[in-house]
């Protein structure tokens, strides 16, 4: 049993966690793939808008904000047609076949309708929502406001956790600058809303001020020399719409931000074996210590395969005496067994502190795989790397 | 080309590429190239991360960064709105400005650049940008608020931005890659945009870490070694490492069908990553191919 085993059996809520570039989408899918088979039901939250995940889920109308039944039947004869043709090991989860009740369900976030569901569940009226959704200030929050699409996230994750058709769910975080924005954005938003700047912005709605009136306040005034008139004035009107909906936005914040602080949250942290990638690993995993929560598993990804026992001195000694004996084909196949193994070595350097801070058994290595990751197979193989039950 | 032909062609370079790519390094490599071709050079970053300034030092390559709040503040300042920019400058007003009109936050800091670009400190000025998601909202951003804005100094900044990137001699977007299926994808996704809704000078492509070298040969009438366990790991290492440059080929060759833009490789160094103490390679190999670049 790997960690990942414990966890994919228990957790309700699975986030995948790290920096740019490192596999999170892929993981993710692997995880959701193999909790499904062991008969979780399963529903995977994905942020890359890359087709990449609905094609390796056979999706072909690709995935929405609502979400889109996995054919499993399909995916285990994917799987095993995989397994069949695979030189490597690896492959042991993919040879058992799927325990009953599992089901798996995949779909992409769009934050901006997310969003709009939000003001419209919050909204005294339907005619107030109308005038919120159209505002071009909100357009902008709900678009492009840097935290939104981690916020929501967070949401759909909430939305989900709650729904009785899944008893997992396994988020996808967005590609962040920095991982924990995901960890920090609901109170972000929270932050953002209660600004001073806003409750001031709010005040017309109560004293039936115009426009006009706010506008000439000094700190708007202010802004609206650098931004122009008619953007504060998008800004003034929705924050009068918004009027009365702070406190259901807040308590729902407050609730989102809960559940991700809450033990039925397991964090899985992805990286790849580059310094950079491990540093923010350990970062995000130091900020998970301090916020009382625990890193339930790591995932390096993508590391160099060794061949062989030797070490790479011994493979370059091999190297050195071949040629000596003017065997140099010989020469060179070592020379390319020792430069596969320095580089291992190196790696295993590299996510060396990682291992030490967070202890053996909580890390999963993934070798780099021959091939890119496109479908079901692919995915069935990194989850045997991932998994031993 | 000549290197100096080449570092000449625009003042002011933004590489850009999706994350984990190794757009830093790009950005480290070629600032000290330029610096090794002779040029006064400066590396600029805007993350607020020490990578880079770590990756020059011990170079003659100067490193600045640059937030969007100090930008804000010191273009205010510099426009008689010295009262304003405290205002603003008090914490996270930024953030609401910066949704009332979404790009400011990236025009300010695209306006220090042209700024520093129209100064004749520097000889080159690469900038290290941000990752592919954001890097087409950062540079969509003059022309979103010339949309939105109807008047005032950040219009003015936005059409200035908006010159430069449309003057090739003044500013050009490198793209940076791996020699991998979704990577190389995701660039020519990323190129096609730039072109089409940015309107800035592309550059040739970079693609960083290429195993380069010639295949190895297995399978001829060699004398297996012993012990059998030995020869096969031998032979399974060889054709691992020939199926991946046989796969970094196929992408190289997908690339130049698909994409009109001239190429650049970097080669993989064996070590996880990239140093310092790399860098002195990279630059040279940077150089060559340069080097080979049609003038």
């Amino acid at each position: 049993m790997t960690v990942l085993d414990t966890i994919v059996g228990e957790a309700q809520i699975i986030v995948s966690c790290g920096s740019g570039g490192v596999g999170k989408t892929t993981s993710a899918a692997a995880i959701a793939l193999h909790a499904a088979r062991i008969g979780r039901r399963v529903v995977v939250v994905t942020i890359d808008p890359a087709r990449r995940l609905a094609d390796a889920f056979g999706l072909s109308d690709g995935l929405t904000n609502e979400p889109t039944r996995v054919e499993l039947a399909a995916a285990d004869a994917s799987i095993a047609a995989a397994a069949d043709t695979a030189t490597a090991g690896g492959t042991a989860a993919a040879g058992s076949t799927a325990a009953s009740g599992g089901e798996l369900w995949a779909m992409m976030l769009d934050p901006s309708t997310t969003f709009d569901e939000l003001v419209r569940q919050y909204a005294a009226t339907p005619e107030r929502a109308d005038r919120i959704l159209v505002n071009a200030f909100y357009r902008n929050v709900a678009g492009a406001l840097s935290g939104t699409q981690e916020y929501m996230a967070a949401e759909k994750l909430y939305q989900l956790h709650r729904d009785p058709r899944f008893d997992l769910v396994v988020v996808d975080t967005p590609p962040t600058r920095n991982a924990l924005d995901f960890l920090d954005a609901p109170a972000t938003l929270t932050r953002f809303i209660n600004h001073r700047l806003f409750r001031l912005m709010m005040l017309p709605a109560r004293g039936g001020m115009k426009v006009l009136n706010i506008a000439a306040q000094p700190v708007l005034r202010t802004i609206g020399k650098v931004v122009g008139g008619d953007v504060l004035a998008d800004a003034i009107a929705f924050f009068q719409a918004f009027e009365g909906m702070e406190t259901g936005f807040r308590d729902r914040a407050d609730a989102v931000s809960e559940l991700l602080h809450s033990p039925a949250t397991s964090y899985v942290l992805i990286a790849s074996a580059r310094r950079d990638t491990v540093e923010e690993a350990q970062y995000f995993a130091a900020r998970l210590t301090e916020s009382k929560l625990a890193v339930a598993a790591v995932v390096v990804n993508r590391l160099q395969p060794s061949f062989g026992e030797s070490t790479a001195v011994d493979a370059f000694a091999a190297a050195e005496k071949a040629d000596a004996g003017g065997q140099t084909e010989l020469a060179v196949l070592w020379r390319n067994l020792g430069e596969l193994r320095a580089l291992a070595d190196a790696e295993e350097a590299v996510i060396a502190p990682l291992v030490a801070s967070t202890g053996e058994h909580a890390i999963h290595r993934v070798p780099l795989l021959g091939n890119d990751v496109h479908d079901l197979g692919g995915l069935g193989d990194i989850a045997g790397h991932l998994f031993e039950a | 080309m000549d290197s100096l032909q080449f570092f000449a062609a625009s003042r002011l370079v933004i590489v850009a590429g999706k994350g984990g790519v190794g757009k830093t390094t790009v950005t480290a490599v070629l600032a000290h190239a330029a610096a090794d071709a002779g040029l006064r050079v400066l590396a600029v970053e805007l993350e607020g991360k020490p990578v880079l300034a770590d990756l020059l030092a011990g170079s003659s390559v100067e490193v600045l960064t640059i937030t969007a709040p100090e930008a804000l503040a010191a273009y205010l300042d510099a426009h008689g709105l010295k009262r304003v920019s405290k205002r603003l400058a008090t914490s996270g007003i930024i953030d609401v400005v910066a949704t009332a009109a979404p790009g400011i936050d990236d025009i300010v800091v695209l306006g220090k650049l042209k700024q520093l670009e129209q100064q004749p400190i520097y000889d080159l000025i690469v900038v290290d940008g941000p990752a592919a998601g954001h890097a087409i909202t950062f540079l969509l951003s003059a022309r979103g608020l010339l949309d939105t804005v109807r008047g005032g100094p950040i219009r003015t900044q936005a059409q200035d931005v908006l010159d430069m990137f449309n003057d090739p001699q003044r500013c050009q977007v490198l793209l940076v890659s791996l020699p991998e299926t979704t990577p190389i994808n995701e660039l020519i996704e990323t190129a096609y945009l730039v072109e089409e809704k940015v309107g800035v000078q592309l550059g040739p492509v970079i693609i960083n870490g290429v195993d380069l070298g010639e295949p190895i040969t297995v399978g001829s009438d060699r004398k297996p070694i012993k012990p059998a366990a030995r020869e096969a790991a031998l032979v399974a290492a060889a054709e691992f490492r020939n199926h991946r440059r046989d796969n970094q080929r196929a992408e190289l060759a997908r690339l130049r069908t698909d994409l009109a833009l001239a190429q650049m490789v970097l080669p993989q160094l064996p070590v996880a990553g990239i140093a310092a103490s790399d860098l002195p390679a990279l630059a040279a190999a940077l150089l060559e191919q340069i080097a080979m670049l049609d003038p």
